[in-house]
């Protein structure tokens, strides 16, 4: 089957700087897939580069592949037709993403003028439709108020609706439900489940939140220090992780039954990005970690659909709970 | 007897609706009553806007509540400002959810460290210096990072800072209001368990505020979930989390994304928590609530002990229909 969309061998620098060291990423048709990792380990950065959005003080290189066409260096003609078209992307903070003077249900409509040519009342009606898809209640007066007016989940509902106006292949979903409370939390994710469901549609759901990718996706990559350090089927991942950081990370949450246990946390600190140690990034925080390390670790298959770059990973089960 | 006693409290702020409304009063907490026994924890759950930080600012005597009574170490507590409030402080202390916005950033760590030792009066300049050193490789933090600026460490570096100030006068309290809701998992386990080693080594009692139930499980000795400025359950981490009985619990329990298999169907509350401003009549929660009966709309249900001596508001939580619901 042919991928959506193929990042391959992405490379971000920002001023000599490394923030992303050389992703390879596919994303199917209708495929849900999660990208997992801690702050400054490039999850955010692998989209933002990928859709043309990083200031021009980046320096990207590698390809991106939409079908036949590579995004990178793309003319903004064609960005534009694919930024909102094919690829719609939301973001963690949908306050600082709407404009704050302007009503909801105009932001949405301009939207659907941009992608879909859609003006005066046709746009209205087909706002109106999107409020009510995306489960806002009274979804025809709600388009006259203004962002202050919404709480924070129906501010990401109406998010959601714009980006859904241009009827996109792809969701890019950035943390959308980290500044949210756990009950509205539940309510956004159960809305992209049911949209990326019901019309088909790819989604990338960037989150630190291992338990939110689990919930949501069926493919789950985990990145540290720019790079994808495992891939594997959901169910795969969590029942056997192969790289000892994802296995640390498991270990580290707390559980939600059974007796309580010690965490075991996973020593020291993401390393700087200026300073990165030679070879395995993660070594210096690895209970594995020996000479072999010192070489970059390649991204090795383990079994079917389950890759690792790391050169003691192998698939067990879970040693600890 | 408990170091830290709430009876009943209330707290009625007044805001006005747009530049000329008419005042409104905002009970942001209402009816609240716990307990904190020395050396352990009380954590307390819920969603924005339920009085978590309120109470955390009310049990520091921050606040004066506009009802009910406030003990500490079984003596009132002082009104804030008040030089008997003061000498008390150094024994209660408070950490926030971000460590950045709580220190100063033209100060070194050691000179921030060292500044409760001289507002309180403990000990001489030397002696300070020795405390600070000390303070300072207790949660973990090297020597040479003394000398540093709050930019120059990271997020966790920075929370175990705030901690080691926090830690400085030797507290009997420590209200942690989101203390690692902002930090890395791989970095939040570190100081979780930084945390519990300290309660053990020193005995301190804590009030942990967060909406994190993962975290509060790991952390509370006793769990109090407020919903509205109200406890609505309370009572044993593992048991209440494993068997929780408030509509509302069991919702918040059922909405945690837990990595693996899930264990319990979810269960998705329909609207957002209303505005304290606006509190619905009877249960605040009955808008909300799967199971909710008339009487519900109309009685505030009052805290009531099960036989497993956890406490429930709520109607129905004695009946056999909440098995079933």
């Amino acid at each position: 089957m042919n991928p959506l969309i193929h990042l391959q061998n992405l490379e971000v620098t920002f001023q000599g700087t490394p923030a992303l060291r050389g992703v390879d990423l596919s994303v199917g048709a209708g495929e849900a897939v999660g990208l997992v990792g801690e702050s400054g380990s490039g999850k955010s950065v692998t989209w933002l580069a990928a859709l043309g959005l990083l200031p021009p003080t980046a320096s990207v290189t590698g390809r991106v592949m939409l079908g036949a066409d590579n995004l990178l260096g793309a003319p903004p003609a064609t960005l534009d037709r694919v930024r909102g078209g094919r690829i719609a992307m939301i973001f963690q903070d949908p306050a600082s993403a709407l404009n704050p003077v302007q009503r909801v249900g105009k932001q949405v409509m301009e939207a659907l003028g941009l992608h879909r040519g859609l003006t005066g009342a046709a746009a209205r009606a087909e706002a109106k439709r999107l409020f009510e898809l995306v489960g806002i209640p009274d979804s025809g007066r709600r388009l006259d108020v203004y962002p202050h007016e919404m709480s924070g989940g129906q501010n990401q509902r109406v998010m959601i609706a714009m980006a859904l106006a241009g009827e996109p292949e792809l969701l890019v979903a950035d943390e959308p439900t980290t500044a949210l409370d756990a009950t509205i939390q539940a309510q956004i994710l159960d809305l992209l489940r049911r949209l990326q469901r019901e019309m088909g549609m790819a989604l990338v759901l960037i989150s630190h939140d291992l338990g939110v990718v689990a919930d949501m996706c069926t493919r789950v990559c985990v990145m540290y220090a720019g790079r994808i350090v495992e891939q594997a089927p959901s169910e795969t991942l969590f029942a056997s992780p192969a790289h000892p950081y994802t296995q640390g990370l498991l270990a580290a949450l707390p559980d939600m039954v059974g007796p309580r246990r010690r965490l075991a946390a996973i020593p020291g600190a993401v390393p700087e990005p200026w300073n990165l140690p030679p070879g395995c990034a993660f070594a210096p925080r690895c209970p594995r970690a020996d000479a072999t390390c010192a070489v970059q670790p390649a991204f090795r298959t383990l079994a079917d659909g389950h890759a690792a770059a790391c050169v003691h990973a192998t698939v067990r089960e879970r040693i600890f709970a | 007897m408990s170091l830290l006693t709430l009876t009943d409290v209330a707290q009625i702020y007044t805001t006005r609706r747009g530049l000329l409304g008419r005042p409104v009063a905002v009970r942001a907490v209402d009816g609240l009553s716990f307990r904190v026994e020395a050396g352990k924890t009380l954590g307390i759950v819920g969603e924005s806007g339920c009085g978590k930080s309120t109470t955390g600012r009310i049990a520091l005597g921050l606040e004066r509540p506009s009802q009910g009574h406030v003990t500490f170490n079984g003596t009132a507590m002082p009104a804030p400002g008040t030089a008997e409030w003061r000498s008390l402080r150094r024994q209660m202390q408070l950490v926030f959810q971000d460590p950045l916005g709580a220190m100063d950033r033209r100060l070194t760590i050691a000179a921030q460290v060292a500044e409760p030792l001289a507002i309180h009066n403990i000990g001489t300049e030397a002696e300070r210096a020795d405390r600070v050193a000390q303070l300072l490789i207790d949660v973990g933090l090297r020597p040479d990072q003394a000398a540093r600026h709050p930019h120059e460490l990271s997020g966790g570096q920075r929370q175990r800072a705030v901690l080691a100030r926090a830690l400085a006068t030797n507290p009997s309290l420590l209200v942690c209001d989101e203390p690692v809701s902002a930090l890395d998992v791989s970095i939040q386990a570190q100081v979780v368990n930084m945390l519990t080693d300290l309660q053990a080594a020193r005995g301190i009692a804590m009030v942990f505020i967060s909406h994190d139930l993962k975290v509060v499980r790991q952390v509370s000795h006793s769990v109090a979930v407020m919903y509205l400025g109200r406890i609505v359950e309370q009572g044993d981490p593992e048991a209440l989390f494993a068997d929780p009985v408030h509509p509302y619990t069991r919702a918040l329990v059922s909405a945690i994304p837990v990595p693996g298999p899930r264990r319990i169907p979810r269960i998705v509350l329909t609207g957002d928590p209303p505005n304290p401003a606006d509190r619905p009549p009877g249960c605040a929660f009955h808008p909300r609530c799967p199971v909710a009966i008339a009487a519900c709309r109309t009685d505030v249900p009052a805290l009531q002990t099960l036989d497993d001596g956890r406490q429930v508001a709520c109607h129905l939580a004695l009946s056999p229909s909440r098995i079933a619901a």
